[in-house]
């Protein structure tokens, strides 16, 4: 064991890093009820005013929108073509099997512009137009390895000896699927799910070159941010999706112990 | 001879046809992993890997400089132009070295955290930290971007602070000071979770045997816990380096004038010079960069820790 002096030093350390990683999320959360227009510190009044021009403001409607069914659209199928690898992967041995976990984790391996850059070209290349299809498309290429993490992780946790049992007992792969393996990787299932999910809706730097003229809430805030137009709504939107956000993340987090994109275990 | 079987057991029409699907399934299990796989790796080859070669390729291909059209003529223009012009050079070095110090930082800020979290931290309190590190990194990119821009700001929380204390305002808002601090803060997490990972896998009894062949505390972390942590540390710094590496988003924010990143460059050649092939050519770095990284790395057993 560790010394005494050792053991408090590191824990002085930690509180010092938590410290260091959750007051930007406060002040962020802070700066939402600034009565002021005007974002600078100490902040001389507390209002909830801007909540209501924020929500009501159409191009955030829009963009939000968007951003929703670009999310739900590469969700599922993130979990689609995610789960069938894993079971692939899992299931049979078969040369190049390495590969595929490393083609399906090459687009958050490779820096995004490189991603973003690849498929806008190559939209162009077709004669494309972009808007939600391509923004879908260059999602789920990113979204994909996290719930092919998840899934793949849990199935090497099941032992094979259940579908076995279950086939023993009479039933058919379809059946064992249906009852024996889909309850045991449900919780994965729903947790990478979540993740893809909370993942595409944060998405900056490839939507803007899959995203044409459309606006995803991201370039939304984006571009507010950089032109500083609309502030104080553009603080309560973050605020917003921070509280939002959460939730996803918390309720996977609870449902595996995975941490998404890093295998910890 | 199977369907009579089922037909014997009396089961459903539609039974027996599921069943003799899986039995020809069973029979041929090729089959089963050709049809679970080639829909995800049918589509990644399709839309990534094709659109990766397209790109490569592009970055020998020029625009005409009269109508702006691609001209599919092979030439190394391009990368002439990156090599010569010491402009690029600087952004490019730039970038690489910002992404460096990025992850050493972040590498001595996890290690005494991680350390804490496998060692020390007992289970309870452990799990508390993971959580408590894993959020930030699913927290908004953009948020948290923007709250260290307020910080930053002139007139924001980290002048007044250093006021309140008597200390010189560092007034760092729109340097390349301020986008090292927020890189290190935003890929944080990313260190963190894999060095924990590989600390966690220590047995206590080679730091026990260490102790019993007369190793003191320091001895033992240069001469055991660090080399068995090392590929950890690499695999987190292949996050931090290759994020920071592909980032625009913080420079633009963040940064100040003289903060342009490759992607910088890169984004307005696509999206406001439409050069598609100058901006391919200069992604080609940092493609380069990572990928003699990712050799390094392999190395040293950073991909059995990811």
């Amino acid at each position: 064991m560790e010394q005494r002096g050792t053991r408090i030093a590191l824990g002085v350390w930690v509180g010092l890093v938590l410290l260091f990683l959750y007051v930007p999320i406060v002040v962020i959360c802070l700066y939402a009820f600034n009565k002021s227009n005007v974002q600078s510190w100490p902040i001389s009044g507390w209002t909830t005013h801007w909540f209501g021009s924020a929500i009501h403001n159409g191009d955030m409607q829009q963009a939000l929108w968007l951003s929703l069914k670009a999310a739900a659209l590469a969700t599922v199928a993130a979990i689609a073509l995610g789960s069938a690898a894993a079971f692939g992967v899992h299931r049979f041995r078969f040369f190049g099997r390495e590969a595929v976990s490393f083609l399906l984790v090459l687009p958050i391996a490779l820096p995004g512009i490189i991603t973003g850059m690849a498929l806008n070209s190559y939209f162009t290349f077709w004669k494309l137009n972009f808007g939600l299809l391509t923004i879908v498309i260059g999602h789920a290429t990113f979204c994909v390895v996290v719930v092919y993490n998840n899934v793949l992780a849990r199935l090497r946790r099941v032992p094979g000896s259940l579908a076995e049992a279950s086939m023993d007992l009479g039933a058919d792969g379809w059946q064992t699927f249906r009852f024996v393996t889909l309850p045991s990787i449900s919780t994965a299932l729903v947790s990478g799910g979540l993740l893809a999910f909370a993942l595409s809706f944060d998405e900056v730097i490839v939507t803007t070159f899959t995203a044409g003229a459309q606006n995803t809430l991201p370039i939304w805030i984006f571009g507010q941010i950089r032109l500083g137009q609309q502030l104080p709504q553009v603080n309560v939107v973050v605020f917003l999706i921070l509280a939002v956000t959460i939730i996803p993340v918390a309720l996977a987090q609870r449902l595996t112990s995975e941490s998404g994109i890093l295998r910890t275990e | 001879m199977a369907a009579g079987l089922d037909a014997a057991q009396g089961l459903s029409p539609a039974r027996r046809a599921r069943r003799r699907v899986g039995g020809a399934l069973f029979r041929r299990p090729w089959l089963k992993g050709l049809a679970l796989l080639a829909p995800p790796v049918g589509a990644f080859g399709f839309f990534y890997i094709a659109a990766l070669v397209v790109l490569f390729v592009s970055a020998f291909w020029t625009v005409d400089a009269f109508t702006g059209e691609l001209v599919h003529r092979w030439t190394f223009d391009n990368f002439r132009t990156l090599w010569q012009e010491s402009a690029y050079r600087t952004v490019a070095l730039r970038t690489v070295w910002v992404a460096a110090a990025v992850t050493v930082t972040d590498a001595v800020i996890a290690f005494p955290f991680a350390y804490y979290m496998a060692r020390v931290a007992k289970p309870r309190v452990r799990a508390a930290l993971f959580v408590l590190v894993l959020l930030p990194l699913w927290a908004s990119y953009l948020a948290r971007i923007y709250s260290w821009r307020l910080i930053l700001d002139h007139d924001g929380l980290l002048n007044w602070s250093a006021q309140k204390l008597g200390l010189p305002a560092p007034g760092i808002e729109y340097t390349n000071t301020a986008m090292w601090v927020v890189f290190s803060y935003i890929w944080l997490p990313f260190m963190i979770l894999p060095v924990y990972a590989s600390l966690e896998r220590i047995p206590q009894s080679y730091l026990e045997a260490s102790r019993d062949l007369g190793a003191r505390g320091f001895r033992t972390l240069r001469r055991v816990v660090l080399p068995l942590a090392l590929p950890g540390v690499v695999a987190g710094s292949i996050f931090t380096f290759s994020l920071t590496l592909g980032d625009y988003i913080t420079p633009t924010l963040i940064g100040g004038t003289s903060s342009q990143f490759i992607g910088n460059v890169v984004y307005d050649a696509v999206n406001q010079s439409s050069n598609l092939p100058f901006g391919a050519a200069f992604a080609v770095v940092p493609v380069v960069v990572m990928g003699a990284y990712l050799l390094v790395a392999r190395r040293l057993g950073a991909f059995e820790a990811l």
